[in-house]
This record gives C-alpha cells, structure tokens and sequence, in this order.
C-alpha cells in the first residue's frame, strides 16, 4: 500500500501530530514501506479464525463495587502544566 | 408540503453505582473538583483499567426490563478521540458486543393510547469529565470527577414520530430505570442525559432524510424544544430548497435554539477496537436467571396484575403501573380503602391532578397514604359525599388538616342521610320553586337536578345526593 | 572474584556471611555507574536513596530479618513508574514526570528488600531495537561501545552486562528483553503474558506488553521472577494462579526433556557464525540428555506483519492521553486548544514514537480494519494455535534470539524494515504470550550470542531449569566484557 502525503496528513490530524513538509515526505515513505511489510499477511488463508483480541482465552476478573480512592489533587496536580483551584486548563475551547 | 418528523434517541443513564466502572473512586455527586479523579480516571501513564462488578446485573436488569436478549460474551472497546475531559484521548465503550440487544418499550401517549418503541441496544461506557466554559477569562477549565462514572447508553430505533412522543418515551425510560433501581434518575445531577438524533421527510414517503444529532441535552422540557426548534428549523432549510447537512448540534435553552457544535472533534474516524485491557466477560443463565429474581415487579407485568386483582380498567391499571412511586401509593392507599375502583380513579383523576399542578412528585407528598385511604373509605361508606371529599383533599393538601375523621367532626361535614330532617327541606324548597315542579311533573324531569342541587346548596353539600334524588322524586310525583 | 561479577545469589551469601555489607555493595556500583557514565546506560541515579536503602537493608540483616533479596542492588527500566522519582520512558515527553505511585513491580521488588540504584535507559516508549530513539541518547554495548546493546530494555541489559547493577528490570513487548539481553551477554526473561502486574508499566501495547527480570543467571532470574510475579488487584489481565518456587526446579535433570527447534528459526536471514552458536548450544542440551526433534511453526513468518499491526494500533491509543494537559510535556504558549495537542505532542515524541502513532491510526482507520488489525488479529491466533500444536509434542522450544549479534550504532536508523526485522525471533512469544527467555550460549566476532527457550503457558519453571542446567556446564554467562574492566 503506498501511503501519500494526504493520507499521512489525515492521519497527523486524527492523531494530533503535526509535520512539516520533510517530514510528510519522510513518513509516507517510510509508512509505505512498512505497510508493504505488513501486506504479507494478505498471503495467508484466514477465512473463519476467530481473532485474538488477547493471549490469554481467560475471562475478566471483576471489582467490587467500592470507594477505595481518597482525593490526592494536590499530588496529582503537582505534575500538571497548568492548574487554577483545583482545575486543569487549556486554551478556550469555544462550542 | 406536509412532513413527517423522525426521531431516535440515544439515552445516557447513569448507572447507580458507589464507586466508577474502572476505578475506585468515588461517584458522588457535588465533590469539589478533581478531587474524586484518580490516576485511572485521569488517564495518568501505567494506570490500568478494572471493571466494577455491579455494573453487570444493573444493565442486564434493564435489558430484562425491556424484554431484551442479554449477550452471552460482553466485551469493551476503544473509541479514539481527543477533548480536554476525555484524559486518556479515548472512551472505553462497547462497539461490538454491547451488553444488550434489541426489546421494546409501550408508552402510554397522552391521548391514552400506547406506542412501542424499539430498542436498538444499551451499552456499558465510561463518562467523560466535565468542561468549564464560563469560569476562566482565556481558558476552559477542566473538572474530571465525572471521568469514569459508568454510564447505560440506550439507543432507540428511528420509531418515534414528534417530540411529545420522543419525550413520552424518554419519561417511560426515567421511570424504568428509576423504578428497576440501576439508576437515582436525578435530572438536575446529570443521570440521564439525551442525544436526539432528529430528520424528517415528505409526509407518505419511507426514505429517511439526512438526521442531525443533538447532543446532551439534560431535560424533558429542553428536549421536547430542542427537537421542535430542530424540526422547524429543518423544515425552513428544504422548503427554501436547502439541503440538511449531518452534523451534531447543541441545544442552547437560553437562545431556545440548536446550533452546531464548532469544538466537536476535528474528524470522525474514532477507529474502534477491542480495549485490550479487559478481557471479555461471559454472562451465563445462572447469572441472568438471579438478576430476574432480584427485580422489582416491571411496569408491564405490574399493570396486567392491576387490572386483575383490583378489576380496574386497562387504562387505569397502566397509568397506576407505569410510576413505581405511585403504584405503591395506590396499594398503600388500597389497604385503607378497601374500594379498589375508587382508589384507582382518585388516584389516577384528583391526585394526579394536584401533583402535576404544583409540581411535585408522589414521594414528596406530605399527606400520607393512610389518610388518603380514610378519606376515600369515607365516601364508600357514605359518611361524606364526593364533593366534600374533594374539599377535604384541599384542606389535607393545603396543610389544613391532618386526619381526616377529626376534621370531619370538626367541621360538621357529616352528610346528612336522615329522611326526616331532608323531608322538610325539600318540601319546602318544592313549594318556593312551584314553576319548575309543574313543569317536572309535566315530563321536563331534567329539573330533578336542579332541585337536588338546591338541596346540597341548602345543606352545604352534606346530603347524601342518592338519598336526595330518591326523595326529591318521591315528593315530585 | 570482585563484588559485581558475583550473582545475586552468591552476593546474599556474601551479605549474610558478612564479608561486605550492602552499603559497601551499592557504593561500589554507584562508583562503577559514574565510572561508566559513556555507556548511557542510567537515565536516572539516585545516589541517596540507594545509600539509604542499603543502609536500611544492613540494619534489618542485623536485626535478623532475612528479605528474599535484602540489600541487593538493582535498577528499574525507565518505564516502571516510581514514586517520587522521575519516570522517563525514554521520552521528551515525560522528561519532567515525577510519578505519583510505584508500578505493583517497584513495589514488589521494593518489600523484598532490593536497593535501587536508578532507572535504565531505554528506546522511547519501548519502541526500538537498538536503544538509539532514547531521548537521552543511545546506550552503548559494553562489549564494544560502537556497537548497540539492543532495545528497547538497553539500558537494563548493559548495566547488567557491565557490572552497573546486580540485576534489572525489563519490558518485552517484542523482544525487548531478550533481544538486548542477547547482545550484551547476559540472562532475559520474558514470562507468560499476566504472570506479572502491568500496573504501574506506562503501556506501549497492552495485550503484548510483559515485564521481566535481567540477570546474570538464570538462578538470579528465578529469584527475581519469584518476587516480581502474582495476581494483582490492579491489573485484571494478570494471572489469577499462584507462584510456583521457581527455584525449586532448577536442579532436575534434563534427562528426557523434548527440546524442539523449529525450521523456520534456521532458515535465513541468521548469521552463519550465530547459528554455529545456536548449534554448539543444541549439543550441550543433547549432552545434558534433553532429545532435540523439529517442528513446524507454519505461521511463525507472519509474526512480525501482524505484530507490526497490533503493537502500532494499540501503542496509538495507549499514547492519546499524552496530550499536555495532566501531566508530561505542554509547548509554550499554545495558541488554542489544537495548537496545545499537536504542538505539545509533535515536540514531545520522537520520530519513531511519531511513526508507529501513525502506522497503528492509519490500520485502525475505516475501511482499513479488515484488511489490517482483523487480519493480524486472525494471524495472532494461527501462530498460536502452531505453539499449542508444537507444545503437544515438546516441552520447550530452542532456536536463536537475534538473527546477528549487535549491530553497529546507526546502521540501521534510516531503515525501519531493517530494524524491525530484528525481532523476527522474539515476536511470536508475545503474540502467543508464551514465556521465553534469552541466555548466553557463546560468541559471534567477540560478541555475544544469545539463545531463546521458549516455554508453554505458566512454564517459566521449565525454561529456567533447562537454562539453569545449561549454565552449570557452560560459562559464557560468566564472561565480562573487557571493555568496562572487569577486574576492577
């Protein structure tokens, strides 16, 4: 599959990167290459296997319903870029 | 031209739960904010997601409650895409194999008939955080304690036809879940929430048009505006030889209008796939079959028993059934007043109508079921009338009054049953009125009313009125 | 013999017979890491800390308390999330994240009694092969500081190698520990997927990801996995089965034992000097009375095109919630909310990072999911199924870690097909989720060849016995590399 800069583009966006010209370049030829890589799979006989989200075939393992969690705001907004009582902002998002 | 307007709705209930359906924070609602976000429910790196249990008899309670199949696997997947409250850039859902399929609702339409409503599946999702537009001068804020609160997305068929009908089911479904306790069903803290997914087209034709979807909106009342708004709109664009364009909208109840979301994610592509973080969790009949033993009555089966053990009308069963609250007004009430049928038309007719006109619902009301039960047992019995049944009511209602009995005696409001002091009465009120006696006697016996009616005037609406007619009669012929 | 070149087990007789105490021990390291400071191997040292700990460690040995690993000194990956201590992956973008919490690993290791000495160096995010997409620059191979030490748990790999730290913690999602423990001479274990917590392991690609220890020998290795290993509350993928004693098993015989080598392994692509290595290794196992037959793996060929679709596809998701808001990098003075996501993670993720975010959306996106993630997610299970079919008919399976020893730094960063080609080896056990492990078998132009054994589900005890049993009659997992000293 060749990958053209339009679809690197539309991929940047969906992904929330941005490139310059170089590198749309770059990416969509080393994204080609590697999806030709991947192609090798189209070589193989599939039809009716079941897909495997997992290695393990073991069922979910659940929690009970209980408040185990205390407020630790103040740690985990230690580590935030930009907080105001008690609140993560960003720039203005207008609806 | 003429037009039919076609709506689905997708419903996001809040599941009732103590703590989030991946982490052990708590849900309570009102907390300062991020202060019941955890490291899971912020996303924070090497955090990893485990399901609350009790989340699974609550969906497969509603799946029962509207007559669904439960699926045996139900798994979770991601949906990819970035906004400020949804920390980890996507939302754990369930794409492929949501948790319930198919099943129905009938709701009751105001002109008393009932419509069924298809649904089309419920999933089990996590909520987004919430976003702070008004707060900040140049910033939107983020609060995150919403983040994870687990959530039963019900999706509608395209089944309903107007936004009374789409409200009538959005109520049907509050009630539901209210009622099958996987839900508080408080409106004003978010638990249930609305997308309407809105089209319409040419009146007789079946190709649906191009919908538009309107999101989160959070009451009855908005949305029943919001798809008016959206259907006028919609109407105005084609008939001006316009084209609708699929978008999602946002209802603005200051503006009473829709108007499209500008910050919704840049694409839609949110290229789902199995969260693989979670493994698939098998639901068995074992499990289903204890989920059905633990629920309440439902609606449907409750009405159907109404109308058999109290031999009331199907109607009157179904409105009776239809709010969990009131249908057990209505058998406390019965224990009372062991006239099944009265209750049920008192119920339904005098107290309906007081609680909708001040607004206020059955598990608010201060007069209790006990009294109410004395009140109606009074007029069975025959020692008031119905009328000043009514006036008690408003006496209880207003506070007035406390129990019923006294306030009868107090008030002196016993109905007078007694032939030998009404005799005299109506002697004498049929000779004050000769004129309309002649034209009585003469065939006119419409008039009887108007002579019993000047006897319940003169008695202050205590006599019995079967006595009064029967005497009234007797003295004319 | 001098302190670094004894194993963990023998420095615990050490410790216990007094003969150095866990202070003289860390300082000795902590003198070695700044000796070798060119070998980029540490991203983090946390000098008072490890001091403190030994210190800790010395007065609960005297005070009679026996920790399992009590004063040993060790170093995490970059990825395990420590509390209080910054936790890099290898990224610009988490290049002032101070982690709130320990990874259930840290923790574990931690109540056992280790010192940590700091967290390793490592590819970003765990994407790599050769430790070069580190924001803090590559790792060099202690065997020749030209050359790779291999990735992305490079930098746990040659700490070990280099006498910088008893033992390490690693992630191997595709090979990442066995591949560099191959290149730097030393002992990797990859155990079965769930064996051990996830929590607190910032996530590359979820259903792949594994953490395991990085040891001189395979009796290190089984001491560390005995502590690291267990169900955790925290991770519902981890194994709901008790922990066997691995150690236990080490001294059976391997008389009788099925070792079965799969063609595929052999075919091309393996460097004729590593594959006299692999072969040389084969008879040693025949000696010990293990019975070497062939098996066919069918699909072992499209491993690395379905691991080269799921790993992308989950690592893009994983790595969405880095978008400067909670935490990590933000860009300076964003302009608006989009400016803010794509500035702070286009700067914040290298080039590699930035590719497989691409390559995982661009398969995961409509009309291409079929054709990709489905498929590879169909492939997944064949290659399985190959595993459960071999497993009928031999115990483990033997066959070469790495096509060539470690290549030389750059050669192949221009080549991502190159590189990824590197993992042909490794990749199937994390698709299958199989425990595999990497040891020392002999050398390749001085450099150091490593062979996998590749266990069934839960059989890590196996593995390590046949490693084990191997390590008794050879010594290439003695040998130190001459470029870091090892007199000294």
């Amino acid at each position: 599959m060749k990958i053209t800069d339009t679809v690197v583009k539309n991929i940047a966006d969906l992904t929330q990167l941005t490139f310059d010209k170089r590198e749309l370049a770059s990416f969509s030829t080393s994204m080609s290459e590697i999806l030709e890589l991947v192609e090798q799979m189209q070589q193989v006989d599939t039809t009716g296997v079941e897909p495997m989200s997992n290695p393990l075939d073991a069922t979910q393992r659940l929690r009970e319903d209980v408040v185990t969690e205390e407020n630790q705001r103040e740690t985990y907004q230690g580590i935030a870029p930009e907080t105001e009582d008690g609140i993560y902002l960003v720039p203005k998002v207008i609806e | 031209m003429a037009w039919e307007t076609v709506i689905g709705l997708e419903i996001h209930v809040q599941l009732n739960t103590k703590s989030k359906i991946f982490s052990g924070a708590s849900t309570e609602f009102g907390a300062e904010p991020n202060t019941q976000a955890c490291a899971v429910d912020l996303g924070l790196p090497g955090v990893l997601p485990v399901v609350n249990a009790e989340v699974y008899p609550k969906a497969v309670a509603f799946g029962l409650g509207v007559g669904a199949s439960i699926s045996k696997i139900s798994a979770f997947d991601r949906k990819n895409y970035f906004y400020p409250d949804l920390p980890k850039g996507y939302q754990i859902t369930q794409m492929d194999k949501p948790i319930v399929l198919g099943g129905s609702v009938d709701i009751p339409l105001a002109d008393g008939t009932l419509k069924q409503v298809n649904i089309t599946r419920a999933h089990l999702e996590e909520d987004a955080g919430k976003s702070l537009h008004e707060e900040f001068q140049q910033s939107t804020g983020i609060d995150l304690n919403r983040a994870g609160t687990p959530l039963l997305e019900i999706v509608s068929e395209p089944d309903m036809r107007s936004a009374k009908e789409a409200v009538a089911y959005a109520k049907y479904i509050h009630q539901l879940v209210t009622y099958l306790g996987v839900s508080d069903g408080n409106m004003a803290e978010g638990s249930l929430r609305c997308d309407a997914n809105v089209s319409i087209r040419p009146s007789g034709t079946t190709e649906m048009g191009t919908r538009t979807e309107t999101k989160n909106v959070n009451s009855f009342r908005f949305l029943e505006r919001a798809i008016n708004f959206e259907v006028q709109r919609q109407q105005q664009v084609l008939e001006s030889g316009g084209r609708i364009v699929q978008e999602t909208r946002l209802f603005d109840p200051d503006r009473d209008e829709t108007r499209p979301m500008r910050s919704k994610e840049t694409a839609m592509d949110y290229r789902y796939f199995p969260e693989p973080d979670l493994l698939p969790v098998k639901i068995d009949e074992a499990f289903i079959a204890e989920v059905k033993n633990s629920m309440p009555e439902l609606p449907r089966e409750k009405a159907a028993r109404f109308a058999n053990q109290y031999q009331l009308t199907q109607a009157d069963a179904q409105v009776l059934a239809a709010d969990p609250d009131l249908a057990n007004y209505f058998e406390d009430t019965v224990q009372h007043c062991h006239d099944a049928k009265t209750t049920g038309n008192w119920v339904r007719v005098e107290l309906l109508a007081r609680l909708n006109r001040d607004d206020i619902h059955i598990t608010d009301l201060a007069l209790s079921a006990e009294q109410f039960g004395i009140l109606l047992s009074r007029i069975s019995d025959k020692t008031i009338s119905g009328k000043i049944a009514k006036d008690i009511l408003d006496a209880l209602w207003q506070g007035e009054a406390q129990s019923v009995d006294e306030y009868i005696e107090k008030n002196d409001l016993k109905q007078v049953s007694d032939s030998g002091s009404l005799a005299p009465l109506i002697e004498k009120i049929i000779a004050d009125n000769p004129k309309q006696a002649e034209q009585y006697r003469q065939g006119k016996t419409k008039l009887l009313g108007f002579f019993v009616g000047q006897v319940m005037k003169e008695t202050a609406g205590k006599a019995n009125p079967q006595q009064v007619n029967e005497l009234v009669r007797t003295k004319l012929s | 013999m001098t302190m670094h070149e004894r194993s963990i087990v023998q420095q615990l007789d050490d410790l216990h017979s007094g003969k150095y105490s866990a202070v003289e021990l860390t300082r000795h390291y902590l003198d070695r890491i700044q000796r070798h400071e060119a070998l980029n191997c540490y991203i983090t040292v946390l000098e008072e800390k490890a001091l403190a700990g030994a210190n800790a460690a010395d007065s609960a040995r005297a005070e009679g308390q026996n920790h399992l690993l009590g004063g040993i000194p060790i170093a995490h990956k970059d990825i395990f999330c420590t509390e209080g201590i910054k936790t890099s992956a290898g990224s610009k973008m988490l290049d002032s994240f101070i982690a709130p919490y320990d990874a259930t690993v840290v923790a574990k290791l931690a109540a056992a009694g280790v010192v940590t000495l700091g967290k390793t160096n490592m590819d970003e995010f765990a994407m790599g092969s050769s430790n070069e997409t580190s924001f803090y620059g590559p790792v060099r191979n202690p065997w020749d500081t030209t050359r790779v030490p291999g990735g992305s748990s490079g930098g746990s790999a040659a700490a070990v190698a280099a006498g910088l730290c008893s033992a390490a913690t690693g992630t191997d999602t595709g090979g990442s520990i066995r591949q560099p423990s191959a290149h730097c001479g030393i002992t990797g274990l990859k155990p079965t997927y769930g064996r051990i917590s996830r929590w607190g392991m910032i996530a590359f690609a979820s259903s792949l990801d594994q953490a395991g220890p990085m040891a001189r020998t395979a009796e290190d290795a089984a001491l560390l996995l005995q502590v690291m290993s267990g169900s955790d509350s925290l991770d519902s993928t981890s194994l709901d089965e008790p922990v066997p004693d691995y150690r236990a098993d080490l001294t059976r015989s391997l008389e009788g034992l099925r070792i079965g080598l799969c063609e595929d392994f052999f075919a091309t692509g393996l460097e004729a000097d590593s594959e006299q290595v692999i072969q040389e290794a084969i008879t040693v196992f025949e000696q010990l009375g293990a019975k070497i037959s062939r098996v066919a793996l069918p699909h072992i060929a499209q491993s690395i095109p379905a691991y080269y679709v799921i790993a992308p596809a989950e690592a893009s998701a994983n790595l969405s919630r880095f978008d400067g808001i909670r935490f990590g990098y933000r860009c300076e003075n964003p302009s608006n909310l989009e400016d803010l996501y794509s500035r702070s993670r286009s700067e914040g993720f290298g080039e590699e990072v930035k590719r497989r975010i691409m390559i995982g959306a661009f398969t995961l996106s409509t009309g291409y999911y079929d054709a990709y993630y489905r498929k590879a997610q169909q492939i997944r299970r064949l290659i399985k199924i190959d595993f459960q079919t071999a497993f009928e008919q031999v115990d483990i399976l033997l066959g070469p870690t790495s096509p060539q020893p470690a290549f030389k730094q750059g050669e192949k960063t221009d080549d991502q097909v190159a590189m990824y080609l590197q993992d042909i080896y490794t990749i199937a056990g994390n698709l299958a989720g199989l425990p595999a492990m990497s040891i020392p078998a002999g050398f390749s132009s001085k450099l150091p060849v490593g062979v996998q054994l590749i266990g069934n589900y839960m059989q890590e005890g196996r593995i390590l016995n046949a490693a084990h049993q191997f390590q008794q009659q050879t010594d290439w997992h003695l040998r130190s590399p001459g470029a870091v000293g090892a007199g000294d």
